[in-house]
């Protein structure tokens, strides 16, 4: 991918700063990061616990607000929209996948799914997307029912059943082993050539970054190195 | 179905036991609206449609012999629409086949017809005013007795043995509920209602061309009280005893006592149900979203807004709702339809025109969807706030402190499990209060209920054991000398007898006045004693009257006023005295007085004009065979027969009655505590399953949920007793009406049992989530995030 691709960004953050208050402790979780993410792009957001890759990404997601600096998405500004905005936005734009699934355990597979179908404007059928990481056999399972990797890609089926413009995806194989883990990444990598959605992947696995176009690395709140890279490899390839 | 409310039904299907005992407090409150107000417009929508039609008068007076004509001028009076005269007087009655005598109240037919409250006949024909032998009953005296027209029985009229033949039986507005003067429950088999015809009863009174009774229909708009004084000064020269309106009519006031009553419980009691079912649903839901938080922020992430959210949450609520709202309403229809059925056997209506109260049903239903949204909604706004970040965090572990309390309570050296319990009170003091809250409510509820027992026993106890130990008293027909009471003493069986005099008389005092009796009390006498609440016999001062308290305010007299007292019955003496003892005597309405001051005040020689008697309980038959046929004799109550009738009454009713309000009262309770303690479980079941795995027995663990909801339960009693009372108070001061007061006296009992009842029913419900804990897999457990 190129740079004249580059220039159509889908998230342009400059300035951005964010610091928790509990009571009296102050917590400086991101401290000024600048950073441009093309259509179409898989990145890979590496860094140490505790560097703000969660904290980025749940304001680029619209879950957060930030304390200073700007977002856009595309031509809006999110640092400026209300609540409602925000949802609209998370509603129509985002598909989110969280380490822990997060999916609603009185929900089968096909319903946890259809949760976001039926408020989506133009989606896939729920078993379209579930077919999409293979598990279009296990629709009617309850999450406790499933192995954690299958978990994980009901949270991916669900994530992209909306037909999201950005994928933003916490640590997605944090909680799964090796093989497993790569079936989650696959499902990941499917979703971004299939349907060309910009995915951000936050991950503390540096052996995943090879599998991205791009690689960010952060720490202490800040962006320390950002590259491309010139040869990709397939999930499969990859392990821990 | 949307997927959202497929999780709303399936989180449902997790709480619906403590989403059903919400409900069923919730439905409480309602059955008693709907139940009670239904009845309440059953009974008065019935009342005033007979009364219209069977034209009830307004206005009724006694005397003791006027010329028909004076009819002809009350009916000339401002304000009267119509006036009928008629003869009533009290008779003794022999019935075959039955030892004691009953009485009757006998009224003539006007040989016109009647005019003013109308006979209703149910069977038969009435009397024919050529056949002075005829007569018509009351129905249930008539079914009571098995008094059929064509029956016969005896009566003595003015001293003469005569035989009645019955025509018919019939309803009469007058008599919609029929009590024996003095009586405390009605007594069908007893005292009746006997229609006569007018010649027929001129003729057996001595009474040509007289009456002794006015009773006048007011024209809309009239000024009651200014036609009964009219009325007054027109029946005075013939020796009238007061005239007064409906309020004082027996058969109204009773009716009407039964519907303020019911208008108190249908307003004051469902509205503590409605607020302990308002804080379950807040405990609960906002439990529920507790521990939906990260599934909250999912929502949120995943594009849900807090609206879309909110309402997810509040349907729940509203389901929670409508269930109580609707359980409630069924209930109180059945409820409704009870009451009713068993008002019929004492309200005698022609038809009862049911009235299932649509108004308060519908506001019933809506003050329970109300009830359950409010609730909710505070709940709600919490998961509505929860930012969606924050809510994909797991939340914080509670953050338990060492306040000033917690010191104090280590400072005690209680076991672990022990401090558990007591940090967990201290942690959560809103789930704490609203669990004391419940358990209270409960307390107070039956301590409202059970009370009334005591009042009734009391009543009964001071009617039958203690003031009156006499097996029977005689009222004579007129006032005689003390003489009278030696020849009592020679009827049959007779080992004491006791003369009384008794009187309607009007207490005045400046512009205030009250219609009431005066008794006189010989010295030494044992049988009818004077009695105050607390069971003491009270001595009579040598001069002056002894009021009870209630009257004593109605006159707003102290000790020392003095009041004028005028006699409404022969000799019609008109005397100025002092208020010498006012005595604490919650049933009591009447004027006491020594008879030494009384018939010293009144310048005449003692007189009796009632007998109490002692007698051989072998001896009884030949004694009240032997008084059926005494002239002088116009009534008599055979106090044992009244005692066991009344207990019979009250066993009748009282028993279903009860296990009722005890179901209900412990609602509340039963629905905090099972509430409380699955929500405990649910929250601590991670703590509780470490107990385990360190080594806890079950009963240790389990102590740790025991103990708190009984460490509540057993706080939460005495605020119970002291909320029952005020409860209690609050009733008795409603209900209470000029005709009638209920003793208020809550026995240690009636604490007891209510306590006892609570207790046991909160051990039971928090036992029955106990075993939950049983059923929690250690492993699991250990390993749930939440
Ligand atoms: N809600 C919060 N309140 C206070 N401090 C917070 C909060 N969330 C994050 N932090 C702090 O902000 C900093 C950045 O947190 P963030 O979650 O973004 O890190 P991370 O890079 O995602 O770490 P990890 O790899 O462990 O998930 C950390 O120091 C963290 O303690
Ligand atoms: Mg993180």
């Amino acid at each position: 991918m190129d740079e004249a691709q580059i220039t159509d960004a889908v998230f342009r953050v400059s300035g951005l700063t964010r610091v928790y208050r509990t009571g009296a402790v102050e917590v400086q979780a991101l401290r000024g990061v600048d950073l441009a993410l093309a259509e179409g792009e898989l990145v890979v957001l590496l860094g140490a616990s505790g560097s703000g890759k969660s904290t980025l990404l749940n304001i680029l997601g619209g879950l957060d607000r930030p304390t200073g600096g700007r977002v856009f998405f595309r031509e809006t500004e999110l640092t400026r929209a209300s609540d409602r905005a925000l949802t609209a936005f998370r509603r129509d734009h985002v598909g989110f996948v969280f380490q822990f699934y997060n999916l609603v355990p009185s929900l089968t597979a096909r319903e946890n799914v259809a949760l976001v179908t039926e408020i989506a404007r133009r989606p896939m059928r729920p078993e379209e997307a579930l077919d999409r990481v293979g598990l279009g056999a296990r629709m009617d399972h309850f999450p406790a029912e499933l192995s954690g990797g299958e978990q994980q890609r009901v949270a991916i089926a669900r994530a992209i059943a909306k037909r999201p413009d950005v994928l933003l995806c916490d640590e997605p194989t944090g909680a799964l082993d090796s093989a497993t883990g790569v079936q989650v990444l696959e499902a990941l990598t499917a979703v971004n050539e299939d349907l060309g959605t910009a995915t951000v992947m936050v991950t503390h696995n540096a052996a995943i970054q090879k599998i991205a176009h791009r690689v960010v690395r952060m720490g202490d709140g800040q962006i320390k190195a950002d590259a491309r890279n010139e040869t990709r490899l397939e999930p499969r390839e990859v392990s821990w | 179905m949307r997927a959202l409310d497929r999780k709303m039904l399936r989180d449902l299907r997790r709480v619906w036991a403590q989403a059903l005992a919400i409900a069923a407090v919730l439905a409480c409150g309602i059955l008693m609206m709907v139940g009670m107000s239904m009845t309440r417009a059953t009974l008065s929508g019935t009342q005033a449609a007979y009364y219209d039609r069977a034209r009830f008068a307004d206005v009724f007076a006694g005397l003791t012999r006027a010329p028909a004509a004076l009819v002809a001028e009350a009916q000339a009076l401002d304000g009267v629409a119509q006036a009928e005269g008629r003869i009533g007087f009290q008779a003794v009655l022999d019935l075959a086949g039955q030892g004691a005598p009953a009485s009757a109240r006998i009224v003539s037919l006007p040989a016109s017809g009647a005019v003013l409250n109308l006979p209703v006949l149910r069977r038969g024909r009435l009397p024919d005013p050529l056949q002075p032998d005829e007569v018509a009953i009351n129905e249930s005296f008539g079914e009571a007795n098995g008094l059929l027209p064509g029956a016969s029985f005896h009566a003595v009229l003015n001293g003469r043995l005569r035989e009645l033949t019955v025509t018919g039986w019939v309803l009469s507005p007058e008599f919609v509920y029929t009590i024996a003067p003095g009586a405390m429950m009605p007594d069908d088999r007893r005292y009746g209602v006997v229609w006569m015809g007018q010649a027929a009863a001129e003729a057996a009174m001595d009474m040509g061309g007289a009456v002794n009774e006015i009773a006048l229909r007011l024209t809309r708009g009239a000024d009651e009280r200014a036609v009964i004084a009219a009325l007054d000064r027109l029946t005075a020269p013939y020796g009238g005893t007061g005239a007064h309106g409906r309020d004082r009519q027996m058969s109204h006031a009773f009716l009407d006592g039964e519907l303020t009553q019911l208008s108190v419980m249908a307003t004051t009691i469902p509205p503590i149900f409605l607020l302990v079912a308002a804080f379950l649903v807040n405990m609960v839901l906002g439990r529920l979203i507790k521990s939906e938080r990260t599934q909250i922020g999912l929502l949120k992430a995943i594009g849900y807004g807090s609206a879309e959210i909110g309402w997810h949450y509040l349907k729940l609520a509203l389901l929670i709702g409508t269930t109580g709202a609707g359980l409630g309403v069924v209930a109180g229809q059945w409820i409704g339809t009870g009451l009713i059925a068993q008002y019929q056997q004492y309200f005698r209506f022609p038809v009862y025109l049911r009235d299932p109260a649509a108004g308060t049903m519908l506001l019933a239903g809506g003050l329970g969807l109300a009830t359950a949204a409010l609730g909710g909604l505070q709940a709600v706004r919490a998961s509505v706030r929860l930012p969606p970040a924050e809510a994909m965090s797991p939340p914080a572990p509670p953050a338990f402190s060492r306040g000033w309390l917690d010191r104090a309570v280590s400072a005690l050296r209680v076991r672990q499990t022990s401090m558990m319990i007591l940090r967990s009170i201290l942690r959560w003091p809103g789930r704490a209060a609203i669990t004391l809250f419940g358990v209270m409510t409960s307390v107070a509820l039956l301590v409202a209920s059970y009370f009334m027992i005591d009042s009734v026993q009391i009543m009964a106890d001071t009617l039958f054991t203690q003031s009156n130990r006499q097996q029977v008293t005689l009222v004579l027909s007129r006032a005689q000398p003390e003489r009278a009471v030696l020849d009592a003493l020679s009827l049959p069986g007779v080992r004491q007898a006791e003369g009384a005099f008794a009187m309607p008389a009007r207490l005045v005092h400046g512009h205030r006045e009250r219609l009431t009796a005066v008794s006189a009390h010989a010295e030494g006498e044992a049988l009818a004693r004077l009695l105050d609440d607390s069971g003491r016999a009270v001595p009579l001062p040598a001069e002056g009257l002894v009021l009870p308290e209630r009257l004593a305010a109605a006159l707003q007299v102290a000790v020392g006023d003095r009041l004028r007292l005028e006699m409404l019955a022969a000799p019609r003496a008109v005397l100025e005295l002092p208020v010498a003892r006012i005595i604490a005597q919650g049933m009591g309405q009447e004027a006491h007085i020594a008879a030494d001051a009384l018939f010293a005040a009144m310048g005449v020689a003692p007189q009796v004009n009632r007998i109490h008697l002692l007698a051989d309980p072998e001896a009884l038959p030949a004694l009240t065979l032997a008084i059926k046929t005494l002239p002088a004799v116009a009534g008599l109550t055979d106090w044992h027969e009244v005692r066991r009738q009344f207990d019979a009454t009250l066993q009748a009713n009282m028993v279903t009655m009860l296990t009722m309000q005890t179901l209900i009262g412990l609602m509340t309770a039963v629905g905090v505590v099972y509430n409380a303690a699955r929500i405990q479980v649910s929250e601590r079941s991670h703590e509780l399953a470490s107990l385990r795995v360190l080594g806890f027995t079950r009963w240790e663990v389990g102590f740790v949920l025991v103990g708190e909801i009984m460490l509540l339960t057993l706080l939460a009693i005495p605020l119970g007793w002291l909320l029952g009372y005020g409860l209690a108070a609050g009733l008795v001061g409603a209900m209470s009406s000029d005709l009638m007061s209920i003793p208020f006296v809550v026995t240690r009992r009636t604490y007891a049992l209510a306590a006892l009842a609570v207790f046991a029913a909160s051990l039971g419900a928090v036992l029955l989530v106990r075993r939950r804990l049983d059923r929690v897999d250690l492993a699991m457990a250990l390993k749930a995030r939440d």
